[in-house]
């Protein structure tokens, strides 16, 4: 089986469960491309890193990248996720020089390039977070079919509701899998093995 | 001598006794703990297990720390993909069961951290029940990311966290419905 046709299959399992779940709305937007045979999730994006410099996709192209959208208020969802990215990191031993984690927010008002790159750091050095414009983040979030929308919250911060899965783009910038935000690190280190050997 | 001797028999004397009074019939909380915070954020969470012991149905109704300005209860629910953390009034604990707060499910959120809770730390955290009353804890603080308290790497082999791994379709974990750990009480 190759690639393309497990991602579509897998496609295909999502938007069976989606419509099932009557929920399918936005999963459906996410999975029509793929009906017609061209799924093309991801895409160009322009953000800011914690030093202040530009980056691009092509800033990343050759390497294999982990996306994860999240916001640094988020006390159980990010941390659970980024710290699953961070092992997995740890579980490709020498491989990991060819993965770039990437955290990028979607709350860019409140995670400045300061902020999002001082967060990163806690879980692993090798994580580069990301933040951008209102409109940068925008238009990054929309590429990977990212939902968020901020909720007020009675008195305290606001928060923000979020898909959390976490994106496997490989060195030709195109997104091949991924996993949901609670998976575990050797999980993903072990499919990111396996996508690695079957390209070289 | 002799003394020494009806003391030592006296003291042998309470350990049944203690021993009797001890787990079975009290709510107890324990493995209460919270992940030490990254840089500059003003959130934190914290988990824990609670016990019931005793013959009656009992309810977390909230819970404050001097760690932070407020407290509160929520739970995560994953919507498809899109998590969305939600408060909670009160957190059901029946008589006779364990429930555990753990991160992708139910937890204490800490909001306006006095302070960033770093790891090898710890914190007091009142935790107040319906019928028992309010119970003081102590909260070690763990790495950034640990899914666990005994599980600083986190590989997510805590109990109730391997959902991801059984689903069948292994691109799609989390499409499938993961477990909806919050809405269980």
């Amino acid at each position: 089986m190759t690639r393309r046709t497990r991602l579509h299959l897998a496609l295909g399992a999502a938007l069976l469960i989606a419509s099932a779940a009557g929920t399918g709305l936005y999963l459906r937007s996410w999975l029509a491309p793929a009906a017609d045979g061209g799924a093309s999730l991801g895409g160009p994006f322009t953000l800011t890193r914690a030093d202040g410099v530009t980056v691009t996709e092509s800033t990343y192209r050759g390497k294999w990248l982990l996306i994860y959208f999240g916001y640094t208020y988020c006390p159980d969802a990010c941390p659970t996720a980024l710290n699953a990215i961070a092992e997995a990191m740890e579980k490709l031993g020498p491989a990991a020089t060819n993965v770039q984690p990437l955290f990028i927010t979607i709350d860019p008002a409140r995670d400045t390039p300061a902020v999002v790159g001082e967060y990163v750091k806690a879980f692993d050095p090798r994580i580069v977070g990301l933040t951008g414009t209102e409109g940068q983040i925008a238009a990054v979030a929309t590429e990977y079919q990212v939902y968020y929308k901020r909720r007020e919250t009675e008195g305290g911060p606001y928060l923000m509701d979020h898909t959390s899965l976490i994106y496997v783009v490989d060195p030709a910038g195109k997104l091949v899998r991924f996993f949901g935000g609670s998976s575990s690190g050797e999980r993903i280190a072990q499919h990111l093995l396996e996508l690695m050997s079957q390209t070289s | 001598m002799k003394h020494i001797l009806i003391l030592a028999l006296a003291l042998l004397a309470t350990l049944p006794a203690q021993a009797q009074n001890a787990p079975s019939s009290t709510l107890s909380v324990d493995q209460v703990w919270a992940r030490a915070t990254p840089g500059g954020a003003k959130t934190g969470a914290v988990y824990l297990t609670v016990v019931n012991g005793t013959a009656s149905d009992d309810k977390i109704v909230g819970a404050s720390t001097p760690a932070a300005r407020e407290a509160q209860l929520h739970t995560m629910i994953d919507d498809n993909g899109v998590m969305k953390m939600r408060e909670l009034k009160s957190i059901d604990v029946k008589a006779g069961a364990t429930v555990t707060l753990k991160p992708g499910g139910m937890h204490v959120m800490l909001l306006g951290l006095t302070k960033p809770l770093k790891p090898g730390d710890s914190f007091s955290l009142t935790l107040e029940f319906e019928k028992g009353g309010k119970k003081e804890l102590t909260v070690a603080v763990t790495k950034a990311g640990a899914m666990g308290m005994g599980n600083m790497g986190g590989t997510g082999n805590m109990p109730g966290m391997g959902n991801m791994d059984n689903m069948p379709g292994h691109d799609m974990g989390s499409m499938g419905g993961h477990g909806m750990g919050g809405k269980q009480n």
